[in-house]
């Protein structure tokens, strides 16, 4: 295998990980309008932006955090933590945006007790997330029982339903665009990002490069917080509700936008563009089977599969080269053994 | 004075050496629970308290026999609620288009039913080679949605289950509801089975050097797919059981209960890294965060803390167990005795 | 005449384009312990793995028993017979001393349980014969690494192994573990036991062996009964390579004290580790595998920790131990393993070269796409680089990634450079290349460090030369005295004059 034929065929198969992505995404955008005539309508397509707007947001920072070989199981309670906190303490009558700084600030917290467990006592992020997400979704029961705080005021309930002027574009998408430019920007324009690259490709060649891994990593589960918190602000203004099990269940749809938008088991690859396309995608394939009438446990189904595939091909394909190697290595051996 | 050896038992006092074993501080520390509630309450130990406690512990400790075999090779199994869901409505529905079916019978398929489920978990994980936690995360939402779309909204109520089958929940054999004894028979075999046979010992070698565990000549993927069928037909097992002891079960049956599961075994002393652990152990943490929970009930605490406890409890134990194996690994720093 | 046990044969092997072996045969007889010596790189290693079935053998034959034989895996090697030791022991931490020696072939009792009480037994009159005071029972978890070798021994005793090879076993052991330990070898050898021993330890080497092999370079040099060989003789067939005119290091005045280090201990790695470097320098650290010279510099550097000690730059103490502190005071690290410590194998060269000066590439807070590829291009081309610059890096020959981790840290324009094995799994072009870069950075005031283990880079490159043995400095050479010989005296741990030449074997400071 010569030195210039394997970076080209590497050059291709990197990009076509995205380029696939965006063919499907061409092909569902055809497929959808053709079953169904709503489907390019601006009101479908408002409901289709907003309906994943809170699990896009929560999947920008989950990715970086999976390029670094970590996971965060927990966002998705945090979200919930949120949520109720927005509810119980607008109940006492604070100002909104008092409110909403704490949610934040919450949120931030809730991620560094996670950085903190996982980067300073170096415990598996697997675990310890299982750990939090049941307790920060206990926090949001404690905060909040089973009640369902309703009544918000006005203009930021509308602000949860509402669309830029004259577009399709639900308003709280706009955060997940705003934030989305943000982290591609941080993650490939940035030293940041450059780190975060390192980290995830070979954590020691870092360390030994003097890359301050426990600082960056703890980092990341904060912005994680952040932003699970901030989804769940958005989750409870576009549904005028607080609850305590507002996003139960939403990260396994984060987890499967990840690893479906190209982000890699081994970590060390991934792109931000590939999560978002991905994001669309599955917003796509989602909308489409809601409007098919698909009861929405179907969904699931189709989310769990579309996580598993997305793992399981490269797999699959990683296999069948090395099994194509490992004969033409035994090949070899029985050549020389009986050359002897 | 000679200087007392470190690993001896003499040298630490008997007070180390009790906590030495997590088997001994659980017994201790449910022991203390169950006389503070007593004390608050002496209701708490009252036959039909007690009898509550057994059913509510009983099927968790069944799951937690199958979710160690797999925390010990280092695997997580999320899907395990999935399935009794599954298992449990089939049942179920089983009663429901075969009158008189056998009891025995319907066991047999939801075991059956759970092994199946359980292979696919373990194709893709020993085959596919994809991490266990996502696999199982995936087929988590698979088998429920799937579960989902074929409960459509309905549900099994008692009165389509026989009598004969509900007493596993309700009769007691010695003040102990049958459900028990089938969890304690299951428990005493898996005890002898990871302790007493070399394919048991298999899993404790994976989970603790899986490169050393190759080369000792052990086929480490055949092994990890056997424990996920084990797990899944467990599941199965518990779906049935599920089904008698609750009567009525819906799309949402056991939804939510492998953390629960989860959490009772690595309380229980089965590390998160693996390795390390024991059944009887895992089935005391399970027994631990029960009574746990019965003392905030008591307690008059919200029911709303339940949650937010039990993740406490797995981030100490995590923690904990990290903290031993923190200071273990310190002493095989020396590289040369003379410096 | 007797015929030996196992015997290989006229041995080739390759990796890639190196040549690890050459025509090597070595027979090892029964109750006869013949110790196999050479220094780092000599082929040692790969010839024990061929023996212990974790390689085939390109070329040649084994005969085991007298028959042909190919071992395609270590549980058929051990099935046969042949059971090795390593230094770096592979055991179940978790799990007793008894089930580490017992996993997959625990004894059973009638019904079909595994028989813990005779497990335990056996393993118990094992670790009674070393005379050790440990049970069964005991989890390896915890054990020295004195300890885990014991098990190591022990597993290997129950494989009622013909053939015994042990790769430095007594490198951790105190000297009565040793003893107890050479009271078994003698007992396996009245049993029949063929056993070699891999040791760099002279002393122990001619009070246990029967036979005695040198290598060097991939072949056999000398072989012969023990009472053939002298010290002398062994070291100087280790060596005996003439030195070729290939290290252009210029002589330079050394200007001012750029590193300090005082005492530096690492318990149960190194100790009173004491010494300087002054601009324009090139200071070679020799001395063998494992002698703990890389964790010296790790640890100067601040990723490996250090329980007492001092060290200065300039006239400033390195108070945080953290790289970033040792980067920021000007010291520079090119770690050993290039392909796990220095570079990220799917990394671009680019990315990998501006790893090390992030901040150098931004510009209003973005990474300059510009910056980047100048600086990489720079620093890459100064290392004799070309083109390159977009791959990854794992598609590069061995040289030219030395190059790529090489251009990173001189990219930190650092005062202090620490290379360790700088050259190892190098081509020769690539390698003269190095080293004339090395020798102009010093011309042009960097103090350097230079960890090698191939001892006519190190005479050719070094103005002074340090030599470690276990874990403490037991020379200093200068570029005058130094010859292989003198290094691998030193290195081996011999004390006393030499016979050959008189010199200063004593470490810099304290005896």
């Amino acid at each position: 295998m010569s030195e210039g034929q394997s970076s080209t065929r590497r050059l291709v198969r990197r990009v076509s990980w995205e380029t696939i992505l965006a063919l499907l995404l061409v092909l569902a955008l055809v497929g959808g309008a053709v079953l169904n005539k709503d489907f390019l309508t601006a009101e479908n397509w408002a409901n289709l932006l907003a309906n994943f707007t809170e699990i896009a947001l929560m999947a920008l920072p989950l990715s970086l955090i999976v390029i670094t070989n970590e996971i965060d199981l927990s966002v998705a309670s945090i979200l919930g933590l949120s949520s109720s906190l927005l509810g119980a303490l607008w109940q006492y009558k604070l100002a909104m945006p008092l409110v909403l700084v704490t949610c934040l600030v919450a949120g931030a917290l809730c991620g560094w007790l996670n950085g903190f467990l996982i980067v300073r006592f170096r415990l598996p992020s697997l675990a310890v997330t299982i750990g939090t997400l049941a307790l920060f979704r206990g926090f949001a029961y404690i905060i909040l029982g089973d009640k369902a705080i309703a009544d918000f005021p006005s203009e930021y309930a509308e602000f949860g339903i509402g669309v830029v002027p004259n577009t399709f574009i639900p308003t709280p998408f706009v955060l997940f665009i705003v934030l989305a430019l943000i982290f591609w920007i941080l993650l490939h324009h940035t030293t940041i990002g450059r780190r975060i690259y390192a980290i995830g490709g070979n954590p020691t060649a870092a360390r030994f490069s003097g890359i301050n891994l426990n600082r960056l990593k703890l980092l990341l589960y904060v912005a994680s917080g952040l932003i699970s918190a901030l989804a769940g602000i958005v989750y409870t203004f576009r549904f005028s509700s607080s609850r305590a099990d507002n996003g139960t269940g939403f990260e396994l749809s984060a987890i499967a936008a990840v690893f479906l938008g190209g982000v890699t088991v081994q970590g060390g690859k991934g792109t931000v563009t590939g999560v978002v396309l991905s994001l669309l995608l599955i917003g796509i394939i989602n909308n489409m089977l809601t409007l098919a009438d698909v009861a929405s446990e179907i969904l699931r189904i189709v989310t769990g599969s579309l996580l598993i595939v997305s793992v399981l091909l490269p797999n699959l394909i990683a296999k069948t080269r090395e099994s194509w190697r490992l004969m033409r290595r035994q090949r070899e051996i029985a050549r020389l053994g009986s050359a002897s | 004075m000679t200087k007392q050896p470190e690993n001896t038992a003499e040298g630490q006092g008997w007070l180390n050496a009790l906590f030495r074993s997590r088997e001994t501080s659980l017994v201790l520390l449910i022991a203390v629970l169950t006389a503070v509630t007593t004390t608050l309450n002496p209701r708490f130990l009252s036959p039909q308290s007690l009898k509550d406690l057994m059913l509510n512990v009983s099927i968790i400790a069944l799951l937690v026999l199958g979710q160690t075999v797999i925390i010990l090779m280092r695997q997580i199994d999320l899907s395990i609620s999935s399935i009794v869901g599954i298992t449990a409505f089939l049942s179920g529905t089983l009663f429901i288009n075969h009158p008189g079916i056998s009891g025995y019978v319907v066991i047999a398929i939801a075991v059956l039913t759970g092994l199946l489920l359980g292979a696919v978990n373990a194709a893709l994980i020993a085959w596919g080679k994809i991490p266990a936690l996502i696999t199982t995360l995936g087929t988590l939402y698979i088998f429920r949605g799937a579960n989902y779309a074929w409960v459509h909204g309905r549900q099994v109520n008692a009165v389509n289950v026989p009598g004969s089958f509900l007493a596993i929940g309700t009769s007691t054999v010695a003040g102990v509801p049958i459900l028990t004894w089938i969890v304690l028979i299951l428990l005493i075999l898996f005890s002898i089975g990871l302790r007493q046979y070399r394919a048991g010992r298999e899993y404790y070698a994976i989970g603790s050097n899986p490169n050393a565990a190759v080369l000792a000549g052990i086929n480490v993927s055949r092994r990890i797919a056997i424990g996920f069928i084990i797990s899944g037909a467990i599941a199965g097992l518990a779906g049935a059981l599920w089904l008698a002891r609750f009567g009525t079960v819906d799309a949402t049956a056991a939804e939510g209960i492998e953390l629960t599961v989860i959490t009772s075994t690595v309380v229980g002393g089965v590390a998160i890294t693996g390795g390390v652990g024991t059944v009887v152990g895992a089935v005391l943490g399970a027994l631990l965060l029960s009574v746990f929970s019965s003392t905030l009930v008591f307690l008059r605490v919200p029911s709303f803390w339940q949650q937010a406890f039990q993740g406490a409890m797995l981030l100490v134990a995590i923690a904990a167990d990290a903290y031993l194996a923190y200071r273990h690994a310190l002493r095989s720093r020396v590289k040369w005795s003379h410096v | 005449m007797r015929s030996p046990t196992i015997e290989l044969v006229d041995i080739y092997k390759s990796f890639g384009s190196t040549r690890v072996l050459e025509g090597v045969s070595l027979p090892l007889f029964p109750g006869e312990v013949h110790s196999l010596l050479g220094e780092n790189g000599a082929g040692k290693s790969t010839l024990v793995k061929i023996m212990a079935g974790l390689h085939l053998a390109d070329k040649g034959a084994m005969r085991f028993g007298g028959k042909e034989m190919l071992f395609r895996s270590t549980a058929q090697a051990q099935h046969a017979g042949v059971s090795v030791i390593y230094q770096e022991p592979t055991l179940f931490r978790d799990l007793s001393i008894a089930e580490n020696v017992f996993m997959h072939r625990q004894p059973k009792t009638a019904y079909g349980w595994i028989d813990y009480a005779e497990m335990n037994r056996t393993v118990s009159q094992h670790l009674s014969q070393l005379g050790v005071s440990l049970q069964p029972e005991d989890p390896v978890l915890g054990l020295s690494i004195a300890d885990q070798q014991i098990v190591e021994i022990i597993k290997a005793l129950t494989f009622e192994a013909k053939v015994l090879i042990m790769d430095e076993p007594t490198a951790a052991l105190s000297l009565e573990e040793v003893k107890r330990l050479f009271q078994v070898v003698e007992r396996l050898r009245s049993k029949g036991v063929a056993i070699m021993f891999v040791s760099h330890r002279l002393e122990e080497v001619f009070a246990i062996s029967q036979r005695i092999t040198v290598m060097r370079d991939g072949r056999v040099i000398g072989s012969g009964p023990v009472e053939k060989w002298t010290t002398e003789e062994v070291i100087r067939k280790m060596v005996g390579r003439s030195l070729d005119a290939l290290y252009p290091k210029e002589k330079v005045e050394p200007g001012k004290v750029v590193l300090r280090v005082r005492s530096l201990r690492r318990a149960g790695v190194f100790k009173e580790i004491s010494f300087e470097v002054r601009q324009g320098e090139i200071v070679g650290l020799a001395g063998l595998v494992g002698a703990g010279r890389s964790e010296v510099a790790r640890a100067i550097f601040g990723i490996d920790p250090l329980d007492s000690g001092e060290v200065l730059i300039g006239d400033t103490t390195l108070s945080n131990h953290a790289p970033q502190a040792a980067m920021a005071a000007g010291i520079g690290f090119v770690p050993e393993d290039r392909q796990q410590q220095g570079l990220v194998m799917e990394m671009t060269v680019m990315r990998n070269a501006t790893l090390t000066i992030l901040r150098q590439l931004k510009r209003l807070g973005l990474v300059s796409k510009e910056k980047e590829r100048q600086i990489a291009t720079r620093w890459t081309q100064r290392m004799q680089l070309k083109g390159h610059i977009e791959e990854p890096v794992n598609i590069l020959s061995g040289g030219n990634q030395q190059k790529v981790v090489l251009a990173k840290w001189l990219a930190t324009e650092p005062k202090l450079l620490i290379v360790d094995e700088p050259t190892r799994g190098v081509d020769v072009g690539a390698k003269s290349e190095v080293h004339r870069t090395l020798s102009q950075l010093a011309k042009d005031g960097m103090a350097i460090i230079m960890i090698s283990s191939d001892l006519p880079e190190v005479i050719g490159m070094a103005d002074r030369i340090l030599v470690m043995h276990e874990g403490k400095l037991t020379a200093e050479l200068s570029r005058a005295e130094a010859t292989e010989e003198a290094i691998m005296f030193a290195a081996t741990g011999q004390v006393g004059p030499r016979p050959d030449q008189k010199s200063k074997a004593t470490p810099n400071g304290k005896s």
